[in-house]
């Protein structure tokens, strides 16, 4: 009998296991092994012949100031994305939550925008902050301060090639753009882990004579932690390969203001032919998304074994 | 669950005799809207009259502006699943992805048996060959050097005569700017148009003949014209609108119709866009040829070719020699706004605009577009145009000289 279950769950299992195996790990073997090589245009890939190149693909990506351009954005909007979401979403969480009048149409109109993808959002932003010939013809968020008398706050925004540092400020606009489609998705993750704690806590809390404030950050946050770190992993990985968004809203722009990994990959893959360095960049971003899922992996796995 | 499978049977086998027809005909394009779309479905019943039992199956692939297909086509050719005829732009975009890896089959066959080799310019059957064999067959051209001006600020600041260099050009961008307007308009979001404004001030700057040996590698990149070239785009950016990176073509285009632009330098397909928003050539409109390029025209063509183990290798030829008659090429191109590739057409199909370029094509030296695929291998062109795109914004003539010189080594072109 037990014997006839172990079939029975291998064979049902074994589908999705061997289809896993060819177009998840096979997949990414080969574009390791395509990283390695020469295949940088379409007549070389054609040949077939497979020459290992060791990681010229690699040097010559991080020599490149395109793909520089593209880390440190990558840094930036993960570190600004991630701490924006996830103070909005508490903070919408924590408003929903106290049960005022009207909150659950709130609850549903903060979480509207992760229906909608990427490219639409992508495409309504670069109109709301389409800057228009400044300073005689602005457009969008620029024509509003305009008309309201606040032209000193009238701005290039995604066509802006100022920076502080390393830190394009072209990338704001992408940013809000980006925290306003997700927030609400962290917002509902927030609101299921403060429904789950048990009132009595609470109560417990409030008779030892802690005030509000205490209360959220002594006891609520502490138990709020594995929401909060499952948020972090959920949004950093998007984050880290983000492409359809920033493709819709800015594409590259100027100077690369606005590139990110994924639209160099794109582009050098599918426009120019240099599949190796597309696969070099695809095998970085794996290595980035890694950094942050294994640590999380291990984590839970060992927890769940105690 | 029975009938689920039956079902599904009948659909894989009517589909498999559908892809089984013995005599049909698979045209691979992305012509999949506006007047593109309804020029192919013109050919394709036009086809039909002279060879009714030949059944067309349009593989079109729509989106990106032609990238979604090209992918699809390069995964199909190296699957070894040709189409019998695809699109393809003019010159390299051919000949470097799939004539020199050996895919393509030499046609030079169909143009002596029909003996029209004398009725294309040279200039561009020399763009579609690969020593000394034609592959593909020019079916429409577009010319990307021209500037469209708005007719109505040309009068305001007193523009009687069209300006044939860079200094009177640059002299009315000022005075456009001294009253209000933009110079010069430009939607550089997509990166690509930037490379077209500077391809054209390359040419200027080179002359047709010099501009031409580049690609046969007969002159050196290491050229002071290129680098006058990156100054010559540096004086006309001043012109420019400051939100350029946030449009594309169409918006830097309508900028112009909307009387905010004096003008905007485009291929003519511009003109084919101002005529859809209202606009009468020669009337709101006017055009006049990139200043210094007044002898040259800057070709961006599709062609159709031949490849190696096409499934209905017959009826492609059929196709192909259809496409060479001056019939076939007059229905394609008055809808889509572009000109035939034959220097024997109906002059009278076609708008004044359209005439004015086909005599010019007829009579000036054809040179090839970068950036629309023909002069230079993709991996060339997509670099260029970021090395532009840097350019645009930090505007330096040494940095980005040296960076041109740089891609020109990396793909095989002569920079001594």
């Amino acid at each position: 009998m037990r014997k006839k279950n172990l079939v029975i769950g291998i064979s049902v299992v074994a589908p999705s296991i061997i289809a896993i195996a060819i177009f998840v790990y096979g997949f990414i073997t080969w574009t390791l092994r395509v990283s390695f090589s020469n295949w940088n245009s379409f007549s070389a890939l054609l040949r077939g012949e497979y020459k290992f190149v060791g990681l010229r693909n690699y040097i010559r990506l991080f020599q490149d100031t395109r793909f520089q351009t593209d880390l440190w954005n990558t840094l930036f909007f993960t570190l600004f994305f991630l701490f924006g979401t996830i103070a909005l979403g508490i903070i919408m969480a924590i408003l929903v939550d106290k049960g005022l009048k009207g909150s659950r149409l709130f609850q549903n109109l903060f979480l509207f925008p992760m229906a909608i993808s990427f490219v639409v959002t992508g495409t309504v932003w670069s109109w709301i902050f389409a800057p228009g010939n400044l300073p005689n013809n602005p457009q969008g968020l620029n024509l509003l301060f305009q008309k309201l008398g606040l032209d000193n706050l009238m701005w290039g925004w995604y066509t802006s090639t100022d920076s502080l540092g390393h830190f394009n400020l072209a990338l704001i606009p992408v940013i809000i753009a980006a925290v306003w489609q997700l927030s609400g998705y962290t917002m509902a993750m927030y609101l299921a882990g403060l429904r789950g704690i048990p009132n009595d806590i609470i109560e417990a809390a409030k008779v030892d004579g802690a005030s509000e404030w205490k209360i959220f950050w002594r006891v609520k946050m502490p138990l709020l932690t594995p929401i909060t770190l499952s948020a972090l992993i959920i949004l950093g990985h998007i984050s880290l390969k983000i492409f359809d968004l920033v493709f819709a809203m800015t594409g590259s722009g100027p100077n690369f203001v606005t590139d990110v990994p994924a639209i160099y990959m794109f582009e050098l893959t599918f426009r120019s032919n240099r599949y190796a360095m597309g696969s070099a960049i695809a095998i970085i971003m794996l290595l980035f998304v890694a950094i942050v899922i294994v640590p999380y992996l291990f984590s839970s796995m060992r927890g769940e074994k105690r | 669950m029975k009938r689920v499978i039956i079902v599904l049977a009948v659909l894989f086998a009517a589909f498999s005799v559908f892809a089984a027809s013995e005599n049909a005909l698979e045209i691979f394009s992305w012509w999949t809207g506006g007047g593109e779309e309804e020029g192919l479905l013109a050919l394709f019943d036009l086809f039909h009259t002279y060879y009714p039992d030949i059944e067309i199956i349009n593989a079109a692939v729509a989106g990106g502006a032609g990238t979604n297909a090209k992918a699809v086509l390069k995964t199909r050719m190296l699957g070894g699943n040709p189409p019998d005829s695809f699109q393809v732009h003019a010159g390299m975009e051919l000949t470097d992805t799939y004539v020199i890896p050996g895919l393509m089959e030499p046609i030079t066959f169909i143009y002596k048996e029909l003996g029209i080799l004398d009725k294309f310019p040279k200039d561009l059957l020399d763009i579609v060959s690969y020593k000394g064999e034609i592959y593909s067959v020019p079916v429409n051209v577009h010319r990307a050097n021209v500037v469209f001006y708005n007719k109505k600020i040309a009068e305001e600041i007193g523009m009687k005569k069209e300006p044939t260099t860079w200094a009177e050009f640059l002299m009315y961008l000022d005075k456009a700017q001294q009253k209000g307007y933009i110079g010069l308009s430009l939607g550089d979001k997509n990166k690509w148009t930037s490379l077209h404004l500077f391809e054209s001030i390359m040419l200027a700057e080179l002359g047709p003949e010099k501009y031409n040996k580049l690609w046969k590698g007969e002159t050196s990149f290491n050229d002071p014209a290129i680098k006058h070239a990156l100054s010559v785009m540096k004086d006309l950016l001043k012109y420019v609108n400051s939100d350029h990176s946030a449009l594309t073509w169409q918006d830097a285009t309508r900028l112009v119709f909307e009387g905010k632009a004096f003008c905007n330098v485009m291929g003519d397909w511009a003109e084919g866009y101002l005529k859809t928003l209202g606009w009468r050539p020669g009337v709101e409109f006017g055009w006049f040829a990139v200043p210094g390029t007044q002898n040259a025209f800057m070709l961006v063509s599709d062609t159709f070719g031949l490849p190696k183990n096409a499934p209905h290798r017959e009826n492609a030829i059929k196709w192909l020699k259809f496409l060479t008659t001056v019939e076939a090429q007059d229905t394609f191109n008055p809808i889509k706004g572009s000109i035939p590739a034959r220097i024997d057409a109906d002059k009278s199909k076609y708008d004044v605009y359209l005439q004015w370029s086909m005599n010019d094509f007829s009579t000036k030296s054809i040179c090839p577009s970068i950036i629309h695929g023909s002069a230079a291998p993709e991996a060339f062109s997509t670099a260029l145009m970021d090395a532009i795109n840097k350019f645009v914004t930090e505007q330096d003539v040494n940095k980005a000289f040296k960076e041109i010189l740089w891609i020109a080594e990396d793909n095989g072109y002569v920079t001594d």
